[in-house]
């Protein structure tokens, strides 16, 4: 078979010199493709959400709302802001043929390969030693089938149940919002559980990987903290949003619970019974503000400043069976977030840069009930950390991205912490091609490349064994390389 | 080790390939993106902004065109012929008018007498402002300049722009008191220019000649609804109302009155018109109504059963 298919390979050489995809193709010979280690659970892949049922609804192509779907342009972000609507005194579904179903479904069969270093795996005949674990093979991404549309002028809904790769569901977002309230698109209030008004979304860009497919900065927290809690999560709660006719000028004010998004009082949405689900009574706030400038042919500048200030609960004394309730907590502890995120173009460039200050209560950075005395040398929890994304449009059906991020432990909860542990590098490069564009259906080839670094901790994607490495102070290095069919329906 | 790497590279790049490869083919080419346009040359001059439709070699990455194929072109079509993939499901029977052919270059919302060019302002303020009941939004969240570079787009998929200049706008005087006198006198216009023979005696879109109109591609169309909404296609004010039966709706069977009506006396129709509005409290529609409530039975039908001349 391979010495049939060998000069296959070499008829297209040249040709694949004159694709991008061979700069793909060289990396995977960098990277040095092999199978010899064991295989482990792979890591779930991330999923991203752009809604063709209002290309359908509307008829406009999905480059009008996205810049290369999902992520949302200018024109996009107007339309959500409205409450999904084009204000054309057509978006009640009355007027909608009886047949319009406002569904979508999506997800993305590929192939990946994830490597990681300094993984802890079994010796023999006994023990452990660190070692590189890969794993590579074709997958499935976890698949979204959301709802969303009108109930009547002004009145939106959504609901997004969402599978990891093995079919087990959770509702990603569910919410029902009203806009133009006193006829004015500055009161507008959405309740349920959906997105924060983060002008950088996680849940719509363009990285898909196991590495690439998430923010650090939006979901870290230093070694030894006890904090569930990502900025790029989805909220449950009530938000109040405003915006100007061409959504320019924005803000957004939300009051949220103290569980990271959770259901059933607990923090966690697929981990019931889980000792981090454990949650309190008390309400986070997000606030945020943004503002574009016109810049001539360069195009419209964005800049968002944000801030998000929580409580975690540490006290859990009301328990049945020894095991504590989930929703009473006490002993509530603080923790913050606070930055600013922008989206600049410079012609076909577009630039995401991104910065963000975080601390962590004490109590939180060293995992301890806040009623139990500190020990010498418990600290709050301090880091910044930042990235800058860049994509070019060649067209609106090629995309190539990239992005670099770093976050630094300026502080660590216990002082005698390594100083650098937990400090992470990420560095994500790809493509997403859209070989068809139009209005019913969308369909993406989507390559990428991702790698992070973590200082004496397992990355944030999870894959490799799930371990840290054997010394605090060792990087754990982990790469990911995804080629994809990225389909939505 | 070496078969299980060779095996993978191979097969990342036959899929690499694959896809590729497919790109070029007929497969991925049934949506025609091609854009095909009357001249390559077209600018517009906005509001303070030039607008281009082709980038030129001048490093113009929002060059209409680019802007075109992202946001118009499903609907308006490569070549800008009003039959993009979403042209066939626009049911002008349901009320969904068709979309703009920009090849007769004949545009409904201008500033311009009936039958000439409108002004690259008004093209820009049409893109701005989106059309209402249709699937034209507004593009308002788009920068100046970006619509501006549209503008120029619109104009180059006709030779018409290159042939003749734009139309001088209409002189629109002071809008005069909304009196008692000028609303009679407006209805007395409805009446007799037979406004009501489409629009309806009450101005609900439901005159005698309503369901046998048609524009000029032969679609069908439906007269404004003024009991249904205050919105009109080419703008909300009392100057966009006063400018639509002025200058026409030029590809409708709306025609142009100033032939009819004095300039002066556009005012008057204007503040009847207001008066038909019933979704809005308007202080047209106060002053009539407390006028017809104080003179029970001197109002007269509109309409065939009234002669012209007796409205009131």
């Amino acid at each position: 078979m391979l010495k049939r298919l060998a000069p296959v390979k070499r008829s297209h050489l040249a040709l694949l010199l004159n694709s991008i995809s061979i700069l793909i193709v060289l990396l995977l010979l960098s990277f040095g493709i092999t199978n010899t280690e064991p295989t482990y659970a792979m890591p779930p892949l991330h999923s991203l959400r752009p809604i063709p049922a209002f290309a359908r609804k509307y008829g406009l192509p999905c480059s009008a709302c996205h810049t290369a779907w999902p992520e949302l342009n200018y024109f996009g972000l107007a339309f959500r802001d409205r409450g999904y609507q084009l204000g054309n005194e057509r978006d009640s579904p009355i007027w909608q043929n009886p047949s319009y179903w406002p569904a979508t479904v999506r997800i993305t069969p590929n192939w990946h390969l994830e490597r990681t270093t300094n993984q802890i795996v079994d010796s023999t005949p006994a023990g452990s030693l660190g070692g590189n674990v890969t794993q590579q093979g074709f997958d499935l991404s976890g698949m979204d089938f959301w709802l969303a549309g009108t109930l009547y002028k002004n009145i939106s809904f959504s609901i997004l149940p969402s599978s990891d790769s093995t079919a087990t569901f959770h509702f990603e977002n569910a919410f029902v919002r009203f806009d133009n309230l006193a006829k004015t698109p500055w009161l507008n209030v959405q309740v349920g559980r959906f997105e924060l008004d983060n002008l950088i979304s996680e849940k719509r860009f363009l990285f898909l990987s196991a590495n690439g497919g998430l923010y650090q900065n939006y979901h870290f927290t230093p070694v030894g903290d006890a904090n569930i809690f990502g900025i790029g999560d989805n909220q449950i709660g009530v938000t109040i949003q405003g915006h100007s006719e061409n959504s320019y000028t924005r803000y957004s004010l939300s009051v949220l619970q103290s569980n990271d998004g959770g259901v059933n009082f607990t923090s966690s949405v697929t981990a019931p019974g889980a000792a981090d689900n454990l949650t309190g009574r008390t309400f986070d706030l997000f606030g945020s503000f943004t503002q574009g400038f016109q810049t001539g042919s360069l195009g419209l500048q964005r800049i968002q400043p944000f801030f998000y200030y929580g409580h975690r609960a540490t006290v859990f004394n009301q328990t049945v069976g020894g095991v504590a309730i989930a929703g009473t907590g006490t002993g509530n502890v603080p923790f913050y977030r606070v930055g600013v995120q922008s989206d600049f173009y410079l012609g076909k460039f577009e630039f995401l840069p991104f910065f963000q200050h975080a601390k962590d209560n004490v109590y939180l950075a060293n995992s301890i009930p806040s009623n139990t005395p500190l020990l010498p040398g418990m600290q709050d929890a301090v880091w910044n950390g930042g990235f800058i994304e860049t994509h070019y449009y060649w067209n609106p059906q090629l995309v190539l991205t990239q992005r670099y991020e770093i976050v630094r432990v300026s502080q660590q909860g216990l002082n005698t912490t390594a100083s650098n542990q937990g400090n992470t590098d990420a560095y994500s490069f790809g493509l997403r091609w859209y070989p068809i564009m139009f209005s019913r259906a969308g369909l993406a080839w989507h390559m990428e490349y991702s790698r992070v670094k973590s200082i004496g901790v397992v990355p944030l994607s999870g894959d490799g064994s799930g371990n840290p490495p054997l010394l605090p102070t060792t990087p754990v290095w982990s790469s990911s390389a995804f080629i994809g069919f990225d389909f939505d329906f | 080790m070496g078969t299980l790497k060779n095996s993978s590279l191979l097969l990342f790049s036959a899929v690499a390939f694959a896809v590729f490869a497919a790109g070029g083919s007929p497969c991925f080419a049934q949506i025609d993106i091609n854009i095909h346009t009357a001249t390559t040359k077209m600018d517009s001059h906005v509001y303070g902004f030039t607008g281009h439709a082709f980038d030129d070699g001048q490093g113009r990455p929002d060059a209409g065109a680019q802007l075109y194929r992202r946001y118009c072109i499903g609907c308006h079509g490569p070549g800008g012929d009003g039959t993009g993939e979403n042209a066939m499901w626009f049911d002008p029977t349901m009320g969904y008018e068709k979309p703009r052919d920009f090849t007769e270059a004949v545009f409904k919302c201008r500033s311009t007498p009936t039958g000439t060019l409108p002004t690259d302002d008004d093209i820009f303020d049409a893109i701005t402002r989106g059309f209402v009941t249709t699937n034209m939004p507004s593009w308002r969240p788009l920068t100046e300049q970006e619509r501006a570079n549209l503008v120029a787009m619109v104009k180059s998929f006709s030779p018409r722009w290159e042939k003749e200049k734009a139309g001088t706008p209409i002189t629109i005087p002071a809008e005069t008191p909304a009196t008692i006198e000028s609303i009679l006198h407006g209805r007395e216009l409805f009446q007799n220019i037979q406004c009501w023979k489409c629009h309806g005696s009450a101005g609900k879109g439901d005159g005698p000649s309503a369901a046998t109109l048609t524009d000029t591609k032969g679609e069908p169309i439906r007269p404004f609804d003024f009991a249904d909404s205050d919105r009109f296609k080419c703008g909300e004010t009392n100057r966009d109302m006063y400018r639509d039966f002025m200058t026409g709706l030029d590809g409708t069977p709306m025609p142009s009155f100033s032939d009819n009506i004095k300039p002066e006396e556009g005012w008057d129709l204007v503040h009847f018109l207001r008066t038909l509005m019933t979704t809005i409290k308007t202080p047209e529609r106060a002053t009539f109504d407390s006028w017809v409530k104080s003179h029970p039975g001197q109002l007269k039908p509109l309409g065939e059963q009234a002669p012209p001349g007796t409205a009131d």
